[in-house]
């Protein structure tokens, strides 16, 4: 167990906290820039897949892990950053360039998502979100002049000021980088003023605005900013596939997020990165697991479907933490060993209020 | 003739969204929660009618009220396996765990060997006949929605009103605590909610199975009736009804007038424009939250 002796302010707001931290996150930079040395193909482009979700997951959790606006709609975002890209990048546009449009552009749709957030809350801003992803997914589909509609659009490859960025190590290290930067990003975030604003509107709206946070304000930021990481994620994905369709941010993949930020664990940095591993590597052991079960169950177009859901009902039923949450229970297992209770980390027993005025 | 045949096919249509609605609304009044997985029980209800039907033989005037008696046990069941535990929580919990729950029965639906990834048309005594009202060519499975969805409203608004069973549901729905203070057994009443909106999302699932087939994404269609029930205002049970036939005659009329593509979503344009509005709906009355 390692106690930490705080003898400054500072040492609070550090993002590395101790030595073990930078030790061992240092590591895992250096085993992720040197992937394409010990990884095939294949890994590299799972490994590919797995940063460009977790920037999505990124930047769901900043507002539904963070700021406690759940959207069902986030594809959409993830939409138009891959089209902005597609269409930039087809005008030859360098990369950074277009992404940091396509970023902006994104950040522009999600100001106006937001502003009928400012008035609604809980399942009326689910709703609100439902709504429009499926009016983005329509009309991306019917923007023929520019998406080419229904029949999907292929996407070129990165292009730096005349270098060709296509090949799978350069597109790998983009991704890398891309993910590194907006998790720094999204650490520093939170622990500056805006970020602890967010924290404090998902705890209580009320005590938030007594406490002087302008409420529409942060709002309207969150998804500002949660719309341009992902759209950030958006772009890379479009690169990465190298061919999109609308029926790709379609409410299938809305789901595919929100499983993504509620398996990781909501409300944690670390959670992106777990539920965007789960999300990559679970279908490809439903691929395995298919051998094994009766051909009936095996080989039903519904099995992935299955899984999806009985995975997520047992995390919300039994670890609403997430996969991070159980991280830390075993960690504190381990660190206080012999000394670990059970209820240690027992959900507190919540009367959900009623948000009727009766 | 086209304009009365658009207001009964979007009446028609607007029928099944105010069924799938009036579910939502249900179980919202009574548990403050939303079940996403609505649609999916309608999608299980007309399969349930299917398979008996189709596997057992039985007629459409025995199979139907055995699949809504069939469906209103699964609800009970749901609720008590799924949802008591973790009542309580945040709204969001439940969202996404009825989510799961939805995912979970399409997959399962699919795995069913014949039907499930069949699509199917449930052969209904009254299939293909019209009726030709002065010009208007009007289907009988159309007026066969509009009539059951009238007859169900009236007997919901009896129970609702007359019965103790109804009364002590409103009572639990207008505040629990005080509720289970005059010994109204408030779970069991929650229970009981979850199964009434199973049955009638199974009713929702039969009645549409003649003009759609069955098939495993029919549930698809709940997502639709979302916009129905925040045009309503979420906690009001006629405010369902009118959302949903507001819904099904702006689609109806979108579908005709408007460009290919404003039908799919002109549902959701509303109710975008109806958040920004009128955020409680049409019938919700003005919500605040207590500190």
């Amino acid at each position: 167990m390692r106690f930490i002796f705080k003898t400054r302010y500072e040492q609070d707001l550090q993002i590395v906290k101790h030595g073990g931290q930078a030790f061992w996150y240092s590591l895992l930079l250096l085993l992720a820039f040197s992937a394409p040395l010990w990884a095939g193909d294949y890994w590299l482009s799972q490994l590919g897949f797995v940063l460009i979700y977790a920037v999505a997951g990124l930047g769901l959790m900043v507002l539904a892990g963070f700021t406690g606006l759940a959207s069902i709609g986030h594809a959409a975002f993830l939409g138009v950053g891959a089209y902005v890209e597609t269409v930039l990048a087809s005008r030859g546009w360098p990369f950074p360039l277009s992404m940091l449009v396509a970023a902006g552009l994104s950040a522009a749709v999600g100001v106006v998502v937001g502003l009928p957030a400012l008035r609604v809350k809980g399942i009326y801003l689910a709703i609100a979100t439902l709504s429009f992803g499926f009016i983005v997914e329509e009309v991306l589909a019917r923007w023929e002049s520019v998406t080419k509609g229904n029949a999907g659009i292929s996407v070129p490859s990165p292009v730096f000021f005349g270098a060709d960025l296509g090949s799978a190590e350069a597109f790998y290290f983009i991704a890398l980088i891309t993910c590194m930067l907006v998790t720094l990003g999204v650490l520093n975030l939170l622990r500056s003023a805006t970020g602890r604003a967010f924290i404090a509107i998902r705890d209580s709206e009320i005590s938030a605005q007594s406490m002087g946070i302008h409420l529409a304000g942060y709002k309207t930021l969150a998804f500002a900013l949660s719309a341009a990481i992902v759209g950030l994620a958006g772009a890379l994905y479009a690169h990465k596939l190298r061919f999109i369709s609308p029926d790709q941010f379609g409410i299938a993949q809305s789901v595919d997020l929100l499983l993504l930020v509620v398996v990781g664990g909501l409300g944690s940095v670390h959670g992106a990165f777990l539920g965007a591993i789960f999300l990559i590597t679970m279908p490809q052991l439903i691929a395995l697991g298919k051998d094994w079960l009766p051909p009936a169950i095996g080989q039903a177009t519904g099995l992935q479907a299955v899984v999806y859901g009985l995975v997520l009902m047992a995390f919300v039923l039994f670890e609403p933490m997430g996969l991070y949450g159980r991280w830390l229970k075993m960690r504190t297992w381990l660190e206080l060993f012999p000394f670990y209770r059970r209820g240690m980390f027992k959900r507190q027993k919540s009367y959900a209020k009623s948000e009727r005025l009766k | 003739m086209a304009f009365v045949q658009l207001v009964i096919s979007g009446i028609s249509l607007g029928c099944i969204y105010a069924l799938i609605a009036l579910g939502f609304v249900l179980i919202y009044k009574a548990t403050e929660t939303v079940n996403f997985a609505q649609g999916e029980l309608m999608m299980l209800g007309a399969f349930g009618g299917l398979v008996l039907m189709k596997t057992l033989g039985l007629s459409f005037w025995l199979a139907a009220p055995l699949a809504v008696v069939g469906m209103f046990l699964l609800g009970l069941a749901l609720e008590r396996l799924v949802i008591r535990p973790i009542l309580g929580q945040p709204q969001f919990t439940i969202v996404m765990l009825t989510i799961g729950v939805g995912y979970t029965a399409r997959g399962l639906i699919s795995m069913v060997p014949g039907i499930g990834t069949e699509t199917s048309a449930l052969e209904v005594p009254y299939k293909g006949e019209v009726i030709n009202l002065a010009g208007a060519v009007i289907s009988v499975e159309q007026v066969a929605v509009i009539l059951a969805t009238a007859v169900l409203c009236a007997l919901l608004f009896a129970m609702f009103r007359y019965s103790k069973l109804g009364i002590a549901m409103q009572a639990a729905s207008q505040n629990q605590l005080a509720a289970y203070y005059m010994g109204i057994p408030v779970r069991r009443i929650n229970g009981l909610v979850w199964g009434l909106s199973a049955a009638v999302a199974a009713l929702a699932g039969l009645l549409l199975a003649p003009i759609t087939f069955v098939h495993a994404n029919m549930g698809f269609i709940g997502l639709k009736a979302f916009p129905a029930a925040v045009v309503g205002g979420f906690g009001s049970l006629p405010g369902a009804i009118v959302g949903g036939l507001v819904i099904g005659l702006v689609e109806a009329f979108a579908g005709f007038y408007l460009p290919e593509g404003f039908k799919d979503i002109a549902a959701y344009v509303v109710v975008l424009v109806m958040l920004v509005v009128k955020p409680n709906g049409l019938f919700g009355g003005a919500m605040r939250k207590k500190v």
